[in-house]
């Protein structure tokens, strides 16, 4: 286009030059960490952050020449002008992580099926791929789908551009590259062990910095807001942000050894760090894995149904009784063991408290649907979501039955908690984090649907076949074990070795590999899908996100 | 120490109680309150709008 006007001169900005000044600093200063580094695998870890910083240096300085010299307005034509790329980046990492946690975990359950499988490598030892396992799935998976939609989510219900201008960019990045720290940290075998938060302090470091970040834009995001109310979604999502930074921050006050070392050691000792432990281990299910998805039930399934919420109200009680209870609820994972027995009462007490709002929220959600019954028969990915609502509602009555302190004597430290976590996890977290990304990647790369409606229809259904049988193969090995661990003969000897229970459970182990073998074929057909809707077919005419935003 | 757990156990179990049914009650006004009513039900709506 021929431009009258001379062009505006174009200046790099004060944060362009601060953060690729910053990055430069923190390239050289890891390269003289990898120098005097005591161990090898710091020294490697010291050696990715020295190139992450440095491809960060070359980006900024990439993007500043290739852009335009005015900023992105913030509105064009009196409609928002919604800054869509670090959603979609998240959404796609979210896809990738998720293929990778399930992978590994399946590989995890065989091993536990045939313990050969880790072909005698450290590296692949179940000790190791087990917390691999989780944290991709949770963090990697998990926690790009909640940065991708809360980014979504915001946006739209605030009708208003993301703040930030390099600052959302670097919480998508920052976040991932803290994933390949904190996994590659396993394999090697660095790890601070404790349960969700085995990363070491410098990759805490690093995350309590993105999180900040996140922190900032998003509530930068709801200050431009041009909506008065903010709504229900976005008070989840912040609950979820804001108590995840004091969850990380309390359960990681540790001292490292040497600013050359990986290993740190934790302020307070004994009891006192699990109780601080399992504060954070059970708020991370809460607030990570309930909360934030609660923001995606909040968001997707009003969308999706084309109905409003069922009631705003009950939402409102559901947010602050939700919050108010689960923080306290910790101590559950502690039964009989040296924390007090007030302490474990109160964790329990809590526990069984918190079946009101959870129960509440469930129907909530499930009731946005009354008067749109008949679109679960039409839209498998309508039926995702609202088949994930109902896991949380039988995980969420199964979790406060097991932290009763007589069933817990039973189930406690066998697999009907890993049966538990996954009805929750696989069930809940899963469906509604894949129902939102079928939502997504239609909306977010324009295109009219998705590729194809009945590879959903395969999807739901290998993946439900798959959950039924990991939870119910989990549920039986359980109350196996835990009965054969207190089965007394008749003259007061343990009746059972533990190799003998062991040795009973192998079935159960195979079914439940095979279960997460047919989860993880259901999520495969799901990145075929979704790479047909974005390859196989033209861009519409923009209807809803004529906008996509100049990046 | 015994004295120290039975302070914090007395306090916890009266102002802890009347506290969380204190924030409970506030919260169930707020969501209830007649007036709020026409502002909820708009919000309920809210992820349906266009822009």
């Amino acid at each position: 286009m021929h431009q009258t006007n001379a062009l505006p001169a174009k200046a790099i900005t004060l944060s362009e030059a601060a953060a690729a000044l910053t990055f430069a600093i923190l390239s050289f200063s890891s390269l003289i960490v990898a120098a005097m580094a005591h161990t090898s695998e710091y020294a490697f870890h010291a050696y990715l952050f020295a190139a992450g910083s440095l491809a960060a240096v070359f980006a900024i300085i990439d993007r500043y020449y290739n852009r335009p010299a005015d900023k992105p307005a913030l509105m064009i034509d009196g409609k928002p002008n919604y800054n869509m790329g670090p959603v979609k980046f998240a959404t796609v990492a979210a896809v990738f992580w998720g293929i990778a946690g399930f992978t590994v975990g399946l590989w995890a359950a065989l091993e536990l099926a045939f313990p050969v499988l880790n072909f005698d490598l450290p590296w692949l030892s179940f000790g190791r791929i087990r917390p691999l396992h989780t944290s991709a799935v949770i963090f990697a998976f998990g926690g790009n789908v909640l940065i991708g939609t809360s980014f979504y989510v915001v946006q739209r219900t605030s009708r208003a551009r993301l703040a930030g201008d390099l600052a959302p960019w670097f919480v998508v990045l920052g976040y991932n590259f803290f994933i390949v720290i904190a996994g590659t940290g396993y394999l090697l075998g660095i790890t601070q062990s404790k349960e969700y938060a085995e990363p070491e302090w410098y990759a805490d470091l690093w995350l309590t910095i993105v999180w900040v970040v996140y922190f900032l834009v998003y509530l930068g995001t709801l200050m431009r807001r041009s909506e008065p109310h903010i709504y229900v979604a976005n008070w989840f999502y912040l609950a979820f942000i804001l108590t995840i930074a004091v969850l990380h921050l309390g359960n990681n006050a540790a001292i490292p050894v040497s600013l050359f070392s990986p290993k740190s050691y934790i302020v307070w000792s004994g009891v006192q760090d699990a109780m601080v432990q399992w504060w954070y281990g059970h708020n991370a299910v809460g607030f990570f894995l309930t909360a934030g998805f609660l923001g995606i039930m909040y968001y997707f399934i009003p969308k999706r149904a084309d109905r409003p919420v069922y009631s705003y109200r009950l939402s409102i009680v559901h947010f602050w009784s939700l919050i108010f209870l689960y923080i306290w609820a910790g101590p559950h994972h502690l039964h009989y063991t040296a924390l007090p027995d007030w302490a474990q009462t109160l964790g329990m007490t809590f526990s069984i408290m918190l079946w009101m709002p959870s129960w509440g929220g469930m129907i909530n959600g499930l009731m946005t649907l009354s008067g749109a019954w008949d679109k679960l028969r039409t839209d498998p990915v309508l039926r995702m979501m609202v088949v994930s609502v109902a896991f949380y509602g039988m995980s969420t009555f199964e979790g406060p039955l097991m932290s009763v302190k007589a069933v817990n004597s039973l189930s406690h430290y066998t697999d009907w908690t890993i049966g538990h976590v996954h009805s929750g996890a696989l069930g809940w977290v899963g469906y509604i984090s894949f129902g939102a990304i079928y939502c997504l990647v239609p909306w977010l790369w324009n295109r009219e649907r998705l590729y194809s409606n009945k590879l959903v229809e395969w999807h739901f259904w290998i993946s439900t076949i798959g959950i039924v049988l990991y939870i119910s193969a989990m549920w039986v090995s359980g109350i196996l074990q835990g009965l054969m661990w207190r089965a007394y003969t008749s003259l007061g000897f343990l009746e059972y070795s533990f190799i003998e229970t062991v040795e009973a459970m192998h079935p159960f182990y195979v079914i439940r590999a095979l279960g997460g073998a047919l989860f993880l074929a259901g999520a495969l057909l799901m990145v075929f899908n979704l790479w047909k809707t974005v390859n196989a077919q033209e861009a519409v005419s923009p209807v809803e996100s004529a906008l996509v935003p100049a990046e | 120490m015994p004295e120290t757990y039975r302070y914090l156990a007395e306090f916890a179990q009266t102002w802890g109680l009347i506290y969380f049914v204190g924030v409970f009650l506030l919260v169930v006004a707020y969501a209830f309150w007649p007036t709020s009513k026409q502002r909820f039900d708009d919000a309920a709506r809210m992820p349906l709008r266009e822009d």
